[in-house]
């Protein structure tokens, strides 16, 4: 009982934010909307007992995004233009795309359906042999280190090509604009850059 | 931002605290919520504040751009050497059972190896990006424009 009032409330915080975001025009507030949102969702997942989901989320969503998003912003407007065309498409899309989802839904099993494929396929069998080949209390990281340890490094692989490609961007832009103030690899202290 | 003083002295005050659960998340993780990939983002999350308060410039006589570029690979390699390792050591690609006296010891160092290398890539990443926006901004945003 008490656990369905909390992920209702959580649930209806969710709501009130994103239609906040969607009313908002100011783009620094939205910012901070989208990180409450992250916080809630994470609070939504400790909910629903998935601790490592949440704490992602908490972290990569309601910080680093936020911070990253603000940085962007301040390269940028502080306000979003007003829309003038007409609305009525995009409308139907979302219409129509929620009603997808909503029917999709339909077919999930129920939470903590102990009969549903995620619980019956390869979950029994991490559960019976973490403990004694892999030793450690954290089932979670012993499923992504070492059974799914190739997936991990995929995953590690593609947080450094998304770095290097960042990089490449901004650094790019900067040389062809003809700029010196931010990082480069010849000069480590010519920076002026402040935030 | 370097005229706040209240920020100043906040964020002196907690960028010590951020790092060590950084490590604690990190070194933890066998054991808790949390590994490699939440550590990482929280070491950088320090970083940042340390940034964002002081100057980019300060948070790179901290950390200079060239180590930070370095760790971005070194985890990777970090992660992909265990690997390596393992097979020179007879086992399977990231199969971590040779690196101790019995499989479980193996699979407890192999794991801390790889989550370390994780926690490296996606920390010096993050940081990589935040430095690579703030540099772009004019050097000092006044606190009116917000």
């Amino acid at each position: 009982m008490i656990m369905t009032l909390i992920d209702l409330a959580l649930i209806l915080a969710l709501l009130a934010t994103a239609v906040m975001m969607i009313r908002l025009r100011n783009l620094f507030a939205m910012v901070m909307l989208a990180g409450v949102f992250s916080l809630l969702s994470a609070s939504l997942f400790v909910a629903l007992d998935a601790v490592d989901v949440a704490f992602t989320e908490a972290a990569v969503g309601g910080g680093i995004s936020t911070v990253l998003m603000l940085g962007a912003l301040a390269l940028t407007a502080r306000h979003e233009a007003p829309i003038r065309r007409n609305q009525l498409v995009p409308l139907g899309v979302t219409i129509a795309t929620g009603a997808a989802l909503l029917y999709g839904t339909a077919d999930l099993p129920l939470f903590g359906d102990p009969a549903a494929p995620v619980h019956t396929h390869v979950a029994p069998y991490y559960l019976a042999t973490a403990p004694k080949e892999i030793g450690i209390d954290n089932f979670v990281t012993a499923i992504l280190a070492s059974y799914r340890g190739f997936d991990t490094l995929g995953e590690t692989m593609v947080v450094f090509t998304a770095g290097v490609a960042v990089l490449f961007l901004l650094r790019s832009a900067r040389r062809s604009r003809g700029e010196v103030s931010g990082p480069r690899d010849d000069a480590p202290d010519a920076r002026s850059g402040k935030v | 931002m370097e005229h706040h003083l209240v920020l100043r002295v906040v964020s002196k005050l907690i960028i010590p605290p951020i790092l060590l659960f950084g490590l604690y998340v990190q070194f933890h993780g066998d054991h808790g919520a949390g590994g490699g990939f939440q550590a990482g983002v929280i070491i950088a999350v320090a970083f940042i504040l340390y940034g964002l308060v002081f100057g980019i410039p300060r948070l790179l006589r901290v950390l200079p751009w060239r180590f930070i570029r370095a760790s971005m690979a070194a985890g990777v390699l970090l992660y992909a050497g265990t690997g390596a390792a393992s097979m020179l050591m007879g086992a399977d690609y990231l199969d971590y059972a040779p690196f101790g006296a019995t499989p479980v010891e193996g699979q407890h160092l192999g794991i801390l190896l790889v989550e370390l290398g994780v926690g490296i890539t996606v920390a010096s990443v993050m940081l990589a990006i935040f430095i690579a926006f703030a540099a772009r901004l004019p050097s000092q945003i006044k606190d009116e424009e917000w």
